[in-house]
């Protein structure tokens, strides 16, 4: 494959997909150690009712719109599950379980009685995100890569998940310390005087950022699947919590560019002429890698 | 009061500048009380043992004392400040069971968290702190277990590493919650030994216990409570067997533990 082939069709898709999964995967590796990963599902399934709700306001399917639709769904869905376990005094994956499947029917319901006939909303754009359609068309070889004219022309949702990716980066490592105390020893943090409820809230609403950001690139396979696939088969690679999350990190790169490389021609290997969704395939990629560490991890039990 | 003054011997410990003092502390868990009311203080340089029945509210009353539960009324006073201007003097050793032992650290990594108040955000972790950590690792006994994972520790060396966690926090208030729950001889005997020797460099030392036995050779005072307290003081004053009965309604017999020491 040529530079010229390579550039505008899959480097675009291939980086978004690979951001996608790190933004994920980085927040995942504390949702996993809290048992809090089910809440990557829980804001991947209330985006619905936010882009619909976004949508009846709005009119249109713009992505600034859709994005803080997504946005008030999920932080809406964080108030709800944290208020259902505090005041019903019901476990945390009860509460998350509740919360969304209810906000889920509820946008199923929202998306059959607005007027969504006309537009580009539907389930299956949902799940797979539109990962393989993020071309760069002005993009003519490995060249354009300096070439500023053409660079301006980047798709933007790559441009939006490079800042997300990068934001989750620096508040790990800024937060390393605290978050590692209050995820491993909640009662010690808090007579340290750390704000051990801000630091939950703030880990599942940096968690909610990077959902709905990769959501809008890759769909909610990919958030699903690298919120919980990555940091679990780290787990099992190292009993230290900076190498769990190079590994995390490691691994969710492995399966995007291996999951993106088989989709697109992995079909073709094996005489079938099209391609199958990369989204699904990078999650299939990224579950057998658990199944790998899961058999062969060496910190596996 | 001026927190500098509290390190002067000269200065009277005083019921208001003394390591600990609850007021009037009432926390309640579904609209029963845990904790009533309790009025306690906790002296310098003493070894206290926080006794009662299961459900008496021994752990509620001292995670209410440190924050980590909200009570619906009292006061803490810590050194004679309200708890937030004192953290930095107060180690805490939580229940071993409360935490998930397979979490990825080293036993180092753990001992390494009381050092979070000096550190804070980005502070630089230098070989002065690996060497108190090492040090600390030491004063239980497990420093040849610095680079173990923490799951592969027996109950007694984690309830070590939480001690010596505690030791890293290089405080002059200890509060322990039951750190002889499920620990070997061994263990109990190296803990008290810390703890002692705590106590004989000037600290203070408060644990919720549940070893009646064990109470007149390990402590020096005692607070015994059944949601409201039933007894405060020395354990030769407050440890008796009228208290425990009131404590424990009457199921314990005489025989099964030796309530005030007979000494001349």
């Amino acid at each position: 494959m040529t530079g010229a082939e390579f550039v505008p069709f899959s480097l675009v898709p291939m980086l978004v997909g690979v951001l996608a999964a790190i933004a994920c995967a980085l927040p995942g590796n504390f949702l996993v150690l809290r048992r809090q990963a089910l809440i990557g599902d829980a804001i991947s399934h209330v985006v619905l009712p936010g882009i619909v709700v976004a949508f009846v306001v709005t009119g249109t399917i713009a992505t600034w719109p859709m994005l803080i639709g997504s946005a008030v769904a999920a932080l809406v869905a964080v108030a709800l599950i944290e208020g259902i376990s505090r005041f019903g005094r019901i476990e945390p994956g009860a509460a998350m379980g509740v919360t969304f499947t209810a906000m889920f029917a509820g946008g199923v319901l929202l998306l059959e009685q607005s007027d969504t006939s006309g537009v580009h909303l539907d389930v299956e754009h949902a799940l797979f995100g539109n990962l393989e359609s993020l071309i760069w068309l002005d993009a003519t070889g490995w060249a354009s890569l300096i070439d500023p004219a053409a660079l301006s022309g980047l798709p933007e949702e790559l441009i939006r998940i490079s800042v997300v990716a990068l934001v989750m980066a620096l508040l790990l490592l800024l937060f390393w310390r605290p978050l590692a105390l209050s995820t491993f020893d909640e009662n010690f943090a808090s007579t340290v005087g750390l704000p051990v409820r801000a630091i939950a809230l703030g880990l599942v609403i940096a968690a909610a950022i990077a959902a709905v950001t990769a959501f809008d690139a890759v769909g909610s396979i990919i958030v699903i699947a690298m919120f919980i696939c990555p940091p679990a088969a780290a787990r099992l690679m190292t009993n230290r919590l900076g190498m769990q999350v190079v590994w995390s990190v490691a691994f969710a790169t492995v399966s995007a560019v291996v999951g993106f490389v088989l989709a697109g021609y992995g079909p073709l290997w094996f005489g079938l002429e099209n391609a199958v969704s990369a989204a699904g395939m990078i999650g299939t990629v990224s579950g057998v890698i658990l199944v790998l560490a899961a058999t062969f991890g060496p910190t596996r039990k | 009061m001026d927190a500098q003054h509290l390190k002067d011997t000269t200065v009277e410990v005083t019921e208001e500048n003394g390591p600990l003092t609850i007021r009037g502390l009432t926390v309640f868990y579904d609209q029963k009380p845990a904790v009533f009311s309790i009025d306690a203080t906790f002296r310098k340089g003493r070894m206290t043992a926080i006794v009662g029945p299961n459900g008496a509210g021994k752990s509620t009353l001292l995670k209410a004392a440190l924050g980590i539960v909200k009570p619906l009324s009292g006061s803490t006073s810590v050194f004679g400040a309200p708890l937030e201007h004192m953290r930095r003097r107060i180690a805490y050793v939580p229940q071993r069971a409360s935490v998930d032992w397979d979490f990825p650290a080293r036993v180092s990594d753990v001992v390494g968290m009381g050092l979070y108040s000096e550190l804070g955000l980005l502070g630089r972790f230098t070989g002065a702190h690996g060497k108190r950590v090492t040090s600390c690792l030491a004063r239980v006994g497990m420093e040849d277990f610095a680079d173990r994972q923490i799951g592969q520790l027996s109950g007694g060396q984690q309830q070590r590493v939480f001690l010596a966690r505690a030791l890293a926090q290089d405080a002059d208030l200890y509060l322990l919650d039951e750190p002889f729950a499920g620990v070997d001889a061994a263990t109990e005997r190296a803990i008290i030994d810390v703890l002692k020797a705590l106590r004989d460099e000037g600290k203070t030392v408060v644990a919720v216990h549940h070893d009646l036995t064990t109470v007149p050779d390990y402590f020096d005072d005692v607070l015994i409570l059944n949601v409201q307290k039933v007894s405060e003081g020395s354990v030769e004053d407050a440890f008796t067997q009228d208290a425990l009965n009131k404590a424990y309604g009457g199921r314990l017999a005489m025989a099964e533990i030796d309530p005030v020491p007979i000494t001349a």
